[in-house]
């Protein structure tokens, strides 16, 4: 059982830093969500925040890749990720043709490297 | 983006007389979405990352229950795995989560009659990620008000069902794919997030915040703070917050 969670230290971390940081968010909403306008200028900036934040996200595993995307080039990494987009944005905003699309450049980048 | 048909029974049949009946048709609406499969493909993408950065698989699958949010398993697994202390990725974690707040203010009313006791809200409330946000704002409409919670949690469950599967097949193959598919799934994180953040955006200052957040990161990234993604985030959201006043305001 240890092996499989990892020691209670482990569990503990996930607990402190990433249930209750969550839950916390969700059980205000639930608490204090009656009275938050839902066009309020504070939520347009919690939103425009919280988009940035996961813009910073999606950098930060292309700037510095984990594990096996390693070993993709860096150009071939952004090219990718912008053949994706192109996708996306040509074929109406298909999140899945864009998905595909970014892949099959990635793929075939690698392959023609050798 | 496709929409598959929704064959959900109209309001007014007895299929929806039994709370349980509601509970399945949520978990078949699963089915009924191409969400599912980003959703599918991120938490792929969620278990080959712990696997690259040696968690164990009952800590993933854990947080994938627990946390329930894509975003904030990839920074709390991105900055432990990159050498951060526990308090700096709770920082960064809490600060990513601001953005459930407005997604339960704006779905709960849906949900809510008279009767309704504000624990019987709250596993509904745990559910509420960007998907399953989508999706009720979708698929309430179609059900009948006194059912909703009942097919929210059929909904949740089966989302969940699908994203544990999907970790658990992500951490695996990780483990046992040539170097150039574990590449291919690990890319899968920043596409899906990347499209599904640029659909979602409403407004100019949505645009604005994932373009000067893409920009800003790489640059702070420079200084090594330890909280590198909230600096750039917050002071990215905040221009582009900016932004958005100043031309109101003209």
């Amino acid at each position: 059982m240890s092996d499989f969670i990892g020691d209670w230290q482990a569990l503990l971390v996930l607990v402190v830093a990433g249930f209750l940081p969550n839950e916390v968010w969700r059980m205000l909403g639930l608490w204090f969500g009656g009275g938050v306008d839902e066009g309020s200028e504070l939520l347009v900036w919690v939103r425009a925040v919280a988009t940035a934040i996961l813009a910073g996200v999606i950098a930060q595993i292309l700037v510095l890749p984990p594990g096996a995307l390693a070993s993709v080039p860096d150009w071939l990494r952004y090219g990718a990720v912008a053949a994706g987009f192109a996708v996306f944005l040509l074929t109406r905003r298909s999140i899945f043709a864009g998905v595909v699309g970014g892949e099959a450049v990635m793929l075939a980048g690698k392959w023609w490297l050798g | 983006m496709v929409r598959l048909p929704l064959a959900l029974p109209p309001l007014d049949t007895t299929r929806w007389h039994s709370p349980l009946r509601a509970f399945a048709w949520g978990m078949r609406s699963v089915a009924s979405t191409v969400l599912t499969l980003v959703l599918f493909a991120t938490y792929l993408g969620i278990g080959a990352l712990a696997h690259d950065t040696h968690f164990s698989l009952g800590w993933v699958l854990a947080s994938t229950a627990l946390v329930w949010a894509g975003p904030a398993q990839i920074i709390l697994i991105s900055t432990l795995g990159s050498g951060a202390t526990v308090v700096q990725a709770a920082i960064a974690v809490t600060v990513s989560a601001i953005r459930l707040f407005p997604m339960v203010v704006s779905v709960l009313p849906m949900m809510r009659t008279p009767q309704t006791k504000r624990r019987h809200l709250v596993l509904v409330t745990h559910f509420i990620a960007v998907t399953l946000w989508v999706e009720c704002v979708r698929l309430l409409p179609h059900v009948p008000r006194e059912r909703r919670i009942a097919f929210t949690h059929g909904l949740g469950t089966g989302l969940c069902l699908v994203c544990l599967f999907a970790t658990t097949l992500g951490y695996g193959l990780a483990a046992n794919l040539p170097p150039l598919l574990g590449a291919a799934i690990l890319l899968l994180t920043p596409l899906a997030f990347l499209l599904s953040t640029a659909r979602n955006c409403r407004q100019l200052s949505d645009v604005l915040a994932l373009v000067l957040g893409l920009a800003l990161f790489p640059l702070v990234s420079l200084l090594h703070t330890g909280v590198d993604i909230l600096i750039s985030g917050i002071s990215a959201g905040t221009i582009a917050y900016g932004v958005h006043w100043w031309r109101e305001r003209k």
